[in-house]
């Protein structure tokens, strides 16, 4: 079975919404419609989007960290706005695992959006239905592309490849290596939901020097030295000299 | 979560209807053994249609809350496929087929039919008898779908408990009641005590039920927090950005945008108009006060309202945590 995801690196994400303007842009053209947009240039502007970058402060200064958070649909292998859509709008496929909304069954009663606790929908106040990320399912599959470019949108706009898409059911493809080896994790565990998005964290690289690197305990120009101060427990070194 | 007028509506309109028709079952399957004096069908017949008005508002009232009015039309029907999944879908099955079945209790009624299946058994009326059992259970199945549509979201917490389900059967029960004794007030005025006195055991049922669920999600700890929500193990984490400057669908649509003194005062409101005094009002008006009676449904009712307010508005769904305006 395949169940396709993002896997997004958090020790990449510099937080530039790339992935959303691009996301928006491609689906906003499709043959579903535009995706809505109030007030764009006004005071308010406001609209519907599959994908928010977020940004979080972790720590306290001096010593803070900054954390860009791409969000969008975690396309769930349990998903909990599935079952409760009245009308069977709202599905997951079999084929593949997205979770994709049936524009034209919704009857736009949000109540998917009250069980998804990522807040992951969103609803189209023009068209009166609930949207969600749908893995640019239109593009994925999509024959007259070229092949590098069947990806999600967003997956393709990211500048320092913090967004990988691929298999996660398949162990050796590369979100699955990337989550076992990276340490890969699910939003809210706690729920069971079995997100298929997986986030890798931020990490440091950290080297640890003990002293005696920094002091070569055998080096020659120290070996007169040495040979004037032989202790009482007489090391190899000793002998060497 | 944010509450919206047209479910605040729909929850406690069809609740009246339902409770008001249970009480007009409980009279005639009360006096069918002779424990209350037999009414006329008229009786029956205005005050299930007097039910079937509640429902029917209940009905237009969830119109408003579909994405538009049209998909009511074209839409809705698909509404009956997934029962096997969503309390939703089973609602919206349940809530037409109640509303048929008190239709036909009224036409019966009205027809004065009178077979009787099971012969003569010195219980007449028992075709309407029957047929009033099965609404009475399409009655309760259809409380527990209303109610259960919240209380199977796990994610709100505050209405994952079975007392919500408890108190959609409760409170819609006693505000019927209280309408039912109104009703007898010009209807039957020597039903006035035997009604006054179950909206009052219901009532108080009911104020036992809310209470135990507003101490229960007082204490009500959040299974989700920041850092579980990010995957980040620190105890000070700070939103900078929620990724959009103007609101979004989710800033709206899960918050109630009120302070919590705003929040305080709704419960208290809806607590002091939804129990004591109702039952002060059917406790004076025991005697057939007209007036009395139906200002007691009234205030009932508007108490009804203030606390499916407070029922939206409490619920704090998770995602709020990737929105921190709460």
């Amino acid at each position: 079975m395949t169940q396709l995801a993002l896997v997004i690196d958090l020790n990449v994400c510099v937080g530039c919404h790339a992935c959303v303007t691009s996301c928006k842009q491609w689906n906003t053209s499709g043959a579903a419609g535009p995706l809505f947009d109030d007030r764009p240039y006004g005071e308010n502007p406001t609209g519907t989007f599959f994908n928010r970058v977020q940004t979080y402060e972790i720590g306290q200064f001096p010593n803070t960290e900054t954390l860009h958070f791409p969000k969008s649909c975690l396309h769930c292998e349990d998903p909990p706005c599935v079952p409760v859509c009245p009308t069977g709008a709202s599905y997951k496929r079999a084929e593949d695992g997205i979770v994709l909304v049936d524009y034209d069954k919704c009857i736009g009663c949000k109540y998917c959006s009250w069980a998804c606790p990522y807040g992951a929908r969103e609803f189209d106040e023009q068209q009166k239905v609930m949207k969600k990320c749908t893995l640019c399912v239109d593009r994925i599959y999509d024959e007259t592309l070229p092949e590098a470019e069947r990806k999600p949108a967003c997956v393709l706009a990211c500048p320092t490849s913090a967004r990988l898409f691929g298999d996660v059911h398949d162990s050796e493809s590369e979100v699955s290596v990337a989550i076992r080896e990276n340490g890969g994790y699910p939003l809210m565990p706690e729920w069971g939901t079995k997100p298929s998005n997986h986030y890798l964290p931020r990490r440091k690289t950290r080297h640890k020097i003990h002293k005696d690197e920094l002091l070569r305990v055998d080096n020659p120009l120290k070996k007169e030295d040495i040979r004037h101060e032989i202790r009482d427990n007489v090391s190899l070194d000793d002998w060497l000299m | 979560m944010h509450p919206t007028f047209s479910v605040i509506f729909l929850t406690t309109l069809i609740g009246v209807g339902q409770g008001l028709f249970l009480a007009l079952f409980t009279e005639q399957s009360y006096a069918s053994v002779n424990l209350l004096p037999g009414q006329p069908g008229a009786f029956y017949v205005t005050g299930s249609l007097i039910a079937l008005a509640f429902l029917l508002g209940g009905l237009v009232a969830a119109i408003g809350h579909l994405g538009k009015p049209s998909y009511m039309v074209t839409r809705a029907w698909r509404g009956i496929t997934q029962w096997r999944t969503s309390w939703l879908s089973r609602e919206l099955i349940l809530l037409p087929l109640v509303m048929f079945l008190i239709f036909l209790y009224l036409l019966f009624h009205y027809l004065g039919w009178e077979a009787n299946p099971f012969g003569t058994t010195g219980v007449s009326g028992q075709l309407t008898l029957i047929l009033g059992g099965i609404t009475t259970v399409m009655v309760f199945a259809l409380f527990i779908c209303t109610a259960m549509i919240y209380a199977s979201v796990r994610f709100l917490q505050e209405w994952a408990c079975a007392l919500t389900v408890s108190n959609y059967i409760l409170l819609g029960g006693a505000s019927g009641f209280t309408l039912a004794t109104a009703y007898a007030a010009w209807a039957a005025p020597e039903l006035v005590g035997f009604y006054a006195g179950w909206a009052i055991i219901i009532t108080v049922l009911g104020l036992l039920s809310r209470g135990l669920h507003l101490i229960r999600n007082a204490r009500l700890k959040g299974k989700s927090t920041l850092q579980s929500a990010i995957g980040v193990r620190h105890n000070r984490i700070e939103q900078k950005a929620m990724g959009m400057m103007g609101g979004s669908y989710n800033t709206r649509e899960y918050f109630h945008g009120k302070s919590a003194a705003f929040l305080k005062s709704i419960k208290w409101i809806f607590l002091l108009l939804l129990f004591p005094l109702p039952l002060l009002l059917l406790w004076a008006g025991m005697d057939g006060n007209k007036g009395m009676l139906l200002l007691a449904f009234i205030m009932q009712y508007v108490g009804l309202l203030f606390e499916r307010w407070f029922f939206f508005a409490q619920a704090n769904h998770p995602q709020n945590l990737y929105y921190q305006t709460i």
